[in-house]
């Protein structure tokens, strides 16, 4: 409910700079690894949008498999199951690379 | 018509959690961000704190809680100064609510400052709050399957405390189970087992902590 808060006071301030009267679609990332669930999400700010510049705007969110890249042998890979262990060379020492957006991509507006 | 965002949603909260912390690193001050779900022995693990290390150091407390005063109140009675913030039913403190809080602290007489955050093992892992460390704490009856449920808050953790093992004779726990995925998580991290009811194992913690600020305070 926070982080939908969060989507509506952003979405507000671009469609007001924008002069925007409505917004129809609002593109979201989310990393794997924030474990949001869509659902919730969409119904979080369903609720909030109400009497708003996004009142009944769709929220379309792409997931973001998690990845990483290995700090000694350098390989990248998928994180599965969320064991930061290199399958390569075994080493704990995984830096993420994707798996952790939560960011609003785009916009759709009415003209 | 199509507009380009390409904004972070958790920005705001990372620029003031980013102010927090220098606030903090002015005066040395070495913070912790308690984390864990509700019933998991948070406020117990701060009472065996406090009791441990207060003639040692000075400690403040930052309580987050839903609605209630009732942690507040039990760290009170050990004579430290706490702050009680009240999120009104929001699942998690941000930075904004801990930089209040700091202005109604006397930070040059703290040396340790905790925030129990509120209980919950989603939302709590998304928003810094300008702490140095995240320790999360996980009692032996949630179950070992909570850490891969609920991932981030494990991997974002510096010390993961198992708490509540003088239970484990009555559980179906599954001790190795836990430990494999809680290192598979954050390989590089501390797991610390103990009981604050029986006090085992904490002699550890109260180690690792002291150490933490004595790095803290020699830090140029």
């Amino acid at each position: 409910m926070a982080i939908a808060q969060e989507i509506l006071e952003i979405v507000q301030r671009i469609a007001a700079e924008h002069g925007t009267a409505k917004v129809t679609r609002v593109s979201l990332l989310v990393g794997q690894m924030t474990r949001l669930e869509p659902e919730s999400l969409t119904f979080g700010f369903a609720a909030l949008a109400g009497g708003t510049v996004a009142e009944g705007a769709e929220l379309a969110v792409t997931i973001v498999p998690l990845t990483g890249r290995c700090n000694d042998c350098g390989q990248e890979f998928v994180i599965e199951q969320f064991r930061f262990l290199c399958p390569f060379c075994e080493s704990a020492g995984v830096a993420i690379l994707s798996g952790r957006e939560l960011s609003i991509e785009h916009l759709e507006v009415d003209e | 018509m199509n507009i380009k965002v390409m904004e972070n949603i958790l920005d705001k909260n990372e620029q003031i959690a980013a102010n927090v912390k220098a606030r903090l690193a002015a005066k040395r001050i070495f913070a912790l961000n308690l984390l864990g779900s509700p019933g998991c022995g948070k406020t117990a693990l701060l009472e065996c704190t406090i009791a441990a290390l207060k003639d040692t150091m000075r400690l403040a407390v930052i309580e987050g809680d839903l609605f209630t005063a009732k942690d507040a109140e039990r760290i009170a009675r050990q004579g430290v100064p706490c702050i009680q913030i009240n999120t009104g039913g929001g699942c998690h403190l941000d930075a904004n609510m801990v930089n209040s809080a700091l202005d109604s602290l006397d930070l040059e007489a703290i040396d340790l400052l905790i925030v129990e955050n509120v209980g919950n093992l989603v939302c709590p892992a998304e928003f810094n709050i300008g702490e140095d460390a995240k320790v999360t704490v996980l009692s032996i009856t949630e179950g070992e399957d909570k850490p891969l449920k609920y991932p981030l808050i494990f991997q974002q953790a510096s010390v993961t405390i198992l708490n509540k093992i003088d239970l484990l004779p009555y559980t179906t726990f599954d001790m190795a189970a836990a430990v494999k995925d809680i290192q598979g998580l954050n390989p590089g991290a501390k797991l610390l087992s103990v009981s604050c009811r029986t006090g085992e194992g904490l002699a550890l913690w109260h180690e690792w902590l002291k150490e933490q600020v004595g790095i803290k305070q020699n830090k140029e």
